[in-house]
């Protein structure tokens, strides 16, 4: 019953989607408020019966109805209770269905918070956002129907892949979902504004704080993803370049253009064109990063299964939007009045090349990830695009970015003075070049691009608090008041500060886990002692263990360091009887930044048991950053000037522009 | 400066970054991309001793041989030709005979491919998709290969790589 319950609910929700897809436009046409009115109800309605139907999922999988064949695909009743939650969107039809249940809520927020947008903006929106939602809810329907049953039901379900049993799986997708279906509503406004021929400051105003919003989700996804993949794949990466970490990737970086270029657009009425361009290739790249991952020409972890109909199905979702929408550009764009003047060397001027770089290095990432493909379709020769290819594109288009980062802030509007920023950020320099210095003296003889990098982020992580020591009068005047002016600051240049700051933390991190990073891969027997990194580990045993849904045989490892007990560690290797399948539990030991990390590979016949282990210095910083920027985001989203409800000089924008309808 | 003189000096920024991009890009693709074959790819294309290129196929029954120190060697065959392929290091969780693997390395002097990474990114019902092509291709596709009897073909891929920085 609650499955056919949730497959109704469904059915009603694409008709809900299907009326906002038409009426809202036909009313916008006719001027009629009420026809437009129509999408708020709708896209309320509509959220309401995805999230039946996602609760019915959830239902099934918590009572483990075995019936349904999607529970039984990815269920066993042993299961905790967590990962029978988490395990919802542990396959592709739940995850699929996650995805539109965060879509339907976008639209139910917009519905909800856009009572001061102008009437026919809104209904546009809304209407955009309801095509999006319509084309995935028939893909539900259609290919990837999670409600479907099983003739005769077994007892016992298949279990749900080993690696996702994890707590990562109740946070990764959920997050990573927010961000890159977040970035559906500056798209949605971006249609609209094209519909509409007109666009605002107003607009731009009004996108930004959700494109704030996604792209926190976003980076929060990504660095948790990543983070997940470090401690659970067991040997110890965190990014690896793979097509399905570029598909999220190439919409963060897209993302965070928008995010700079939106800024322009709302100070400054500027680069209009420019910036609706980017709001329909970020969510065009999010499209594309859910082609990528769901329709099966990868193989991962994330491509669940491999069914050639939804491939084609997505790629033609795929084709209408991205294509449609930029036909809809050239179409229209030009229609949009050009805005303010600016000289090269201005604040506008380092966001224009903050966009050009990010953009810039977004399309060598989406050349290395569809390269392959394209060769392969192509001329059916097969080749790989790996870590070399990124390392070698990626980073020199980054580092003049990461160089230009403090200037930003430090250059006014309309027309810097590029000699007085550099003046103020004589601090950060020395800081950089005193960093450079240490580094290279304390590692002599070792790697030279190290330090270099080193300096750089001391210089971007300086420069950042350079801008608010200089916007608080540090040291030149008293310091009670340099406090009180520090507390008067708006919050989005805290922000700003912060999620900069979190650029050069994350570098550091980078940095220094690529290169000092120090390993033991070996085979060890009881009592062996391992060296690395001035600790000693000595292996004290193995013990078998039985948990809820699996056997595991966990090593007992004793860290010492100069004789001294730092603490004991417990790596063990799991393995699900349900599905044959093993995996490897990391043990890792954090001290400060830094972390000590053990996996298991297999046992040999005389008792030794193979052994990985890494010094990881300073390695959590990598994940500090993108929280530190995540948190700056937050900070810059709660900032009046900002809040999503009331923007006071938007509203009157707003009315201005209702009056003049 | 006029508006004409602003708005050249931004494209000619964007083409000077493009430019360089561009140039990176290219440089890049000549020197990082990786080959696919298969071991019979590799005796008909003769390929020489240092070239990296990524080995796929099925490592032969009863080839593994563990050495010293997690040394070891097998055999990878695809029907046609067979290679033999060292490798120091733990085999990732997945690793076993008669199934697919994907090994990326070069060949040494002696003709034995010198692995230093060993994928197996594939569940047990899966190849590698580039492994299975490949099979295909060549006809030494067997459809027991591709699902476990009696079970609905769509068990999720594990993401076991076992490879060595």
């Amino acid at each position: 019953m609650i499955a056919e319950s949730g497959h109704y609910a469904l059915v009603l929700a694409l008709a809900l989607a299907l009326i906002q897809s038409i009426v809202p436009i036909v009313g916008a046409r006719w001027r009629d408020a009420a026809l437009m009115n129509v999408a708020r109800s709708t896209a309320l309605a509509q959220l309401l019966f995805v999230a039946a139907s996602f609760a019915a999922l959830v239902t099934l999988h918590v009572t483990s109805d075995f019936s349904v064949a999607n529970v039984y695909e990815n269920s066993h009743s042993l299961k905790p209770l967590l990962y029978k939650i988490t395990g919802v969107w542990g396959n592709h039809e739940g995850s699929m269905l996650l995805w539109v249940s965060i879509l339907a809520l976008f639209g139910g927020l917009v519905a909800v918070f856009g009572n001061n947008l102008p009437l026919s903006l809104r209904a546009h929106v809304l209407a955009v956002q309801a095509w999006v939602a319509s084309a995935f809810y028939l893909f539900i329907l259609i290919t990837s129907n999670p409600f479907l049953r099983i003739a005769n039901p077994p007892i016992e379900g298949r279990d749900l892949n080993p690696v996702l049993q994890d707590i990562g799986l109740a946070v990764h997708p959920p997050m990573l979902y927010l961000g890159y279906v977040g970035f559906s509503i500056s798209f949605s406004f971006a249609v609209a504004a094209l519909l509409e021929g007109r666009i605002d400051a107003a607009w731009a105003r009004w996108v930004r704080p959700w494109t704030l919003m996604a792209w926190i989700f976003l980076t929060l996804g990504i660095a948790m993803g990543s983070y997940w993949a470090y401690y659970e794949l067991g040997w110890g990466g965190w990014w690896f370049w793979d097509p399905v970490e570029n598909a999220s990737l190439m919409p963060w970086l897209a993302g965070t253009a928008l995010l700079h270029s939106a800024l322009v657009m709302e100070k400054r009425n500027a680069l209009k064109v420019w910036t609706v361009l980017l709001s329909i290739l970020t969510f065009s790249l999010s499209l594309l990063g859910t082609f990528l991952v769901r329709s099966g020409v990868l193989t991962s972890v994330h491509a669940f299964a491999t069914d050639p109909t939804r491939g084609v199905f997505i790629l033609l979702i795929l084709f209408v939007f991205i294509g449609g929408s930029l036909s809809l550009y050239a179409w229209r764009a030009p229609a949009l009045k050009q805005g303010g003047l600016f000289a090269p060397i201005s604040r506008e001027g380092a966001l224009v090349l903050n966009n050009l770089l990010l953009t810039t290095a977004c399309a060598t990432v989406f050349i290395g990830t569809l390269y392959p493909l394209a060769l392969e379709v192509l001329t059916g020769e097969k080749i790989s695009v790996g870590a070399p290819f990124f390392n070698f594109t990626f980073a020199p288009l980054f580092v003049p970015l990461l160089l230009a980062v403090p200037f930003g802030p430090l250059l006014a509007w309309k027309r810097g003075d590029l000699l007085g920023a550099a003046q103020r950020l004589m601090v950060a320099g020395i800081t950089a070049l005193v960093a450079i210095a240490l580094v290279f003296a304390w590692t002599y003889g070792g790697a030279t691009l190290a330090p270099l990098a080193i300096g750089l982020a001391a210089f971007v992580i300086m420069g950042a608090l350079c801008d608010l020591a200089e916007r608080v009068a540090l040291f030149r005047i008293p310091l009670s008041l340099s406090l009180r002016r520090a507390g008067g600051l708006p919050r989005a240049t805290w922000g700003t500060a912060f999620a900069h700051a979190g650029l050069g933390i994350a570098l550091i991190g980078i940095v220094c886990e690529t290169t000092w990073n120090s390993e033991y891969i070996g085979s060890m027997k009881p009592d062996d002692v391992a060296r690395v990194a001035g600790y000693e580990l000595r292996l004290d045993g193995l013990n078998p263990r039985q948990g809820p849904n699996f056997r595991e045989m966990v090593a007992q490892f004793t860290v010492t360091r100069d004789g001294e007990k730092v603490s004991v560690m417990t790596p063990s290797k799991r393995n699900f009887t349900t599905r044959g399948a093993s995996t490897t539990e990391a043990a890792l030991l954090t001290r400060g930044a830094s972390q000590l990390y053990i996996s298991l590979g297999d046992t040999s016949a005389d008792g030794t048991i193979a052994v990985r282990i890494y010094d990881k210095p300073l390695v959590l910083m990598i994940w500090w950053g993108p929280v530190l920027m995540a948190f700056g985001g937050l900070l810059s989203l709660s900032d009046r000037r900002l809040r999503v409800g009331a923007p006071k000089p938007a509203k009157a924008a707003a009315r201005a522009l209702q009056a003049a309808e | 400066m006029t508006r004409k003189q602003r708005r050249l000096t931004l494209i000619g920024c964007a083409l000077v970054v493009l430019a360089i991009a561009a140039g990176l890009v290219l440089n890049a693709l000549r020197d990082s991309i990786v080959f696919f074959s298969t071991p019979s790819m590799v005796a008909e294309k003769h390929l020489g001793p240092g070239k990296r290129f990524r080995l796929g196929g099925l490592v032969e029954q009863g080839s593994l041989k563990r050495g010293d120190n997690l040394a070891v060697t097998f055999t990878v065959g695809d029907g046609g030709a067979t290679l033999p392929v060292a490798y120091k290091g733990i085999l990732p969780d997945l690793f076993r005979e008669g199934q697919g693997v994907i090994a990326e390395g070069a060949l040494d002097a002696t003709g034995v491919f010198r692995a230093d990474t060993v994928l197996a990114k594939h569940d047990e019902t899966y190849m590698p998709k580039d492994v299975a092509d490949a099979l295909k291709k060549q006809g030494h596709w067997k459809d027991d290969y591709g699902a476990k009897p009696g079970n609905m073909p769509s068990a999720s891929a594990a993401p076991t790589q076992g490879a060595m920085r």
